[in-house]
């Protein structure tokens, strides 16, 4: 068990002038599970494959523990990696596949069986030890690459996207195994997603990265709480932030025809820059405005069940639909709005989120 | 990332069903069918003849035609006698040494090629160097070397050496006759092929696999070991099937290393030919003969033959 550092980790593709990942900075700890998370091109996989030693470093230094490992091959970092299609080794039986990284490390066959068959154990694999990896499913199979990884007991493991095979109902409940799974081991894992709700509910700290370049690392709770920008913003919670630039008030911004009061600082700083500011609300910081209460004018578009929640995406009066993002609202799924109608949003004051309409940047609210 | 290959836990579903279900139907339409089993029966009839006649007395044979077999029938091992063992009429010795002396050419000559081009095939698809792209082209520009242009020169070579002017760059080998001449040159002339039929094979094992190996801690010999050289054992087998089928029917390249004649290194093919001009007239033996030298690739090829199939597809077909 160890803790990962990247440190102004730097990988530019031969040929191409942008970098792929761009002096990363990350600090990992022992035992801790981090979600790298981003679109995709984004540079995630390109890190856990430069910490897993399949890609260089074109500059700056990974360690592990307080090992530079920069320049290491891959078998020297003691690492294990579980990949997206599984990887599996087609003519090995299951418990050769999970056997094999101990045998080329030289470890004793009763040793490899005891600890093939502890992991076997542990995955719920026992049954399927002799059988070849194309009469599993999907799920064993990914159960086997994890196993396969973990039999090896190393120091750092490494997830790229293990679950995007699965089917949804199955990628669930795997999900909350590979969580409690890496709490109960308690090694330092790096886990790859493009899915920010495996980002959200797996990790215990998600770093964001965009076009190489890392956008804000931190719990879950306050990435969804206090996004650093707009990317963020938008990319962290389904349905997603409603973020858009609305004229600056002296107290706040305007939001149709209602003012939302912003923090005094934010509102200086977003004036220095134009006359506009950045606000995003989330979708379940919105209340319908009863009866003669101040609220922003809705036209509702679509209605969306979702059973436990419904969710309204609508736009304001005399914009274009089709044009402009939807503004959403989380409403009571046994209210009686429907398509045409035009409601009354209330924002809620302290769950706004005020960003620079020129940088993306967030300003500051306390 | 999703590199998908033959055999290998693809992520999605491969797109081989749909090309095998075209094939499938093609062929199996009743016309297509019927134009098959002609063509299948037209190429067996001489060979039918010839077991036919291989098998019948020497009387017989002179006396008729093969298909009389069918009104009088009588049958006799005695020809397979003469021909492998006894010697008997010109046939000095029999053929057995011979044959003897063809597995030793053929069983090295596919063996060195396939050893040789498979770890060739993989460092040119896995092992990043620089050159490799080149490299991989200059390998199977050779294809278009014909092999008779290299008969006489490397004749000389496995005799006298190599020397400019006075200048000697290789001493006298004296291998001339051996058995080394032969699989040398079998083994260079099957390159080009087999590195560019294995390498267009290996190359297209998922990455992925590739990678979870180095992870694992297998090094690059390892690697082709335990992982390339299990799974490309399809098209390994296709090659194999050839390059001994090649090798085992081969005059051109025996004539010239080998000789003719000599009981001690001459295969098969050189002793049937120098028989049809001393024998033309023992139908019986020569018939006989012929079906001793077709035994062995049948044998190869039936054992084979499902990597064959699957071998030849691999390259075509993703799946």
């Amino acid at each position: 068990m160890a803790s990962v550092t990247f440190d102004r980790a730097t990988r530019i593709y031969p040929g191409s002038e942008h970098p792929a990942v761009d002096k990363l900075d990350l600090q990992i700890q022992d035992g801790e599970f981090l979600v790298l998370v981003g679109p995709s091109g984004c540079g995630k996989s390109t890190s856990l494959r430069m910490l897993a030693g399949l890609e260089e470093c074109s500059e700056g230094r990974i360690l592990i523990g307080d090992r530079d490992v920069t320049r290491l091959q891959p078998k020297d970092r003691d690492i294990a990696m579980v990949f997206q299609n599984y990887a599996l080794y087609p003519h090995m039986s299951v418990a050769e596949n999970m056997a094999f990284a101990l045998k080329i490390a030289g470890v004793a066959k009763d040793e490899r069986d005891k600890r093939v068959r502890d992991a076997a154990k542990l995955l719920d694999l026992e049954p399927y030890l002799d059988r070849k990896p194309k009469a599993l499913s999907g799920g064993q199979r990914q159960r086997v690459a994890m196993g396969r990884a973990i039999v090896r007991e190393p120091r750092v493991f490494l997830m790229d996207e293990p679950l995007s095979n699965l089917d949804a109902k199955l990628r669930v409940s795997t999900r909350t195994q590979i969580a409690s799974l890496q709490r109960r081991l308690g090694i330092t894992t790096v886990y790859v997603t493009h899915d920010q709700v495996e980002a959200m509910t797996m990790g215990d700290r998600v770093a964001v990265l965009k076009d190489g370049v890392l956008q804000q690392c931190d719990t879950p709770r306050h990435l969804y709480d206090r996004p650093n920008n707009v990317f963020v913003a938008g990319f962290i919670g389904s349905p997603a932030m409603n973020i858009r630039d609305f004229p600056l008030t002296q107290n706040g911004a305007m939001v149709g025809d209602t003012e939302i009061p912003l923090h005094r600082e934010a509102v200086a700083m977003a004036g220095r820059e134009g006359n506009t500011v950045t606000v995003g609300f989330r979708p379940e910081d919105v209340d319908l405005a009863g009866d003669g209460q101040p609220g922003v004018p809705v036209e509702v578009d679509v209605i969306e069940e979702l059973g436990s929640d419904a969710f309204l995406y609508g736009h304001l009066p005399g914009a274009n639909p089709l044009e402009d993002s939807p503004i959403i609202a989380r409403i009571d799924p046994r209210s009686t709005i429907k398509r045409g109608d035009t409601v009354h949003l209330a924002i809620r004051p302290h769950h706004v989120h005020a960003f620079s309409p020129t940088s993306g940047e967030r300003l500051p609210d306390a | 990332m999703s590199v998908e290959a033959p055999e290998v836990i693809p992520a999605s579903a491969p797109s081989r069903q749909p090309a095998v279900t075209a094939i499938r139907r093609t062929f199996s339409s009743r016309l297509a069918a019927g134009f098959v089993v002609a063509l299948t029966v037209l190429w067996t009839i001489p060979t039918f003849g010839l077991l036919v006649t291989s098998l019948r007395p020497q009387a017989d044979v002179t006396g008729s035609g093969w298909w009389n077999v069918f009104l009088h029938p009588s049958f006799t091992l005695d020809n397979y006698k003469t021909v492998l063992v006894s010697g008997g009429y010109n046939v000095s010795g029999g053929l057995l040494p011979y044959f003897v002396n063809s597995l030793v050419i053929s069983i090295p000559g596919t063996l060195f090629p396939l050893a040789i081009a498979s770890m060739a095939a993989y460092a040119l698809a896995w092992v990043p160097f620089r050159g490799s792209n080149v490299l991989f082209f200059t390998i199977f520009a050779l294809q278009v070397v014909p092999l008779q242009l290299a008969l006489l020169p490397l004749l000389q070579f496995f005799n006298l050496g190599l020397s400019i002017g006075p200048l000697t760059i290789v001493p006298a080998l004296h291998l001339g006759g051996t058995f080394f001449t032969v699989w040398i040159a079998h083994t260079m002339f099957a390159m080009p092929l087999a590195i560019f039929l294995l390498h267009n094979f290996i190359a297209q094992l998922p990455r992925d696999v590739m990678e979870a190996a180095t992870v694992d801690g297998a090094n690059f010999f390892l690697t082709f070991r335990r992982i390339v050289l299990p799974l490309s054992m399809p098209s390994i087998a296709a090659f194999a099937i050839f390059q001994f089928l090649w090798v085992w029917n081969d005059l051109l390249v025996a004539l010239t290393f080998v000789g003719g004649g000599q009981a001690t290194v001459a295969p098969l093919t050189a002793r049937l030919s120098q028989l049809t001009g001393s024998l033309g007239a023992r139908w019986d033996l020569l018939t006989a003969g012929a079906f001793v030298s077709i035994v062995v690739p049948l044998i190869v090829f039936f054992s084979l033959q499902r990597f064959f199939v699957r071998g030849l597809l691999a390259g075509s077909v993703k799946g």
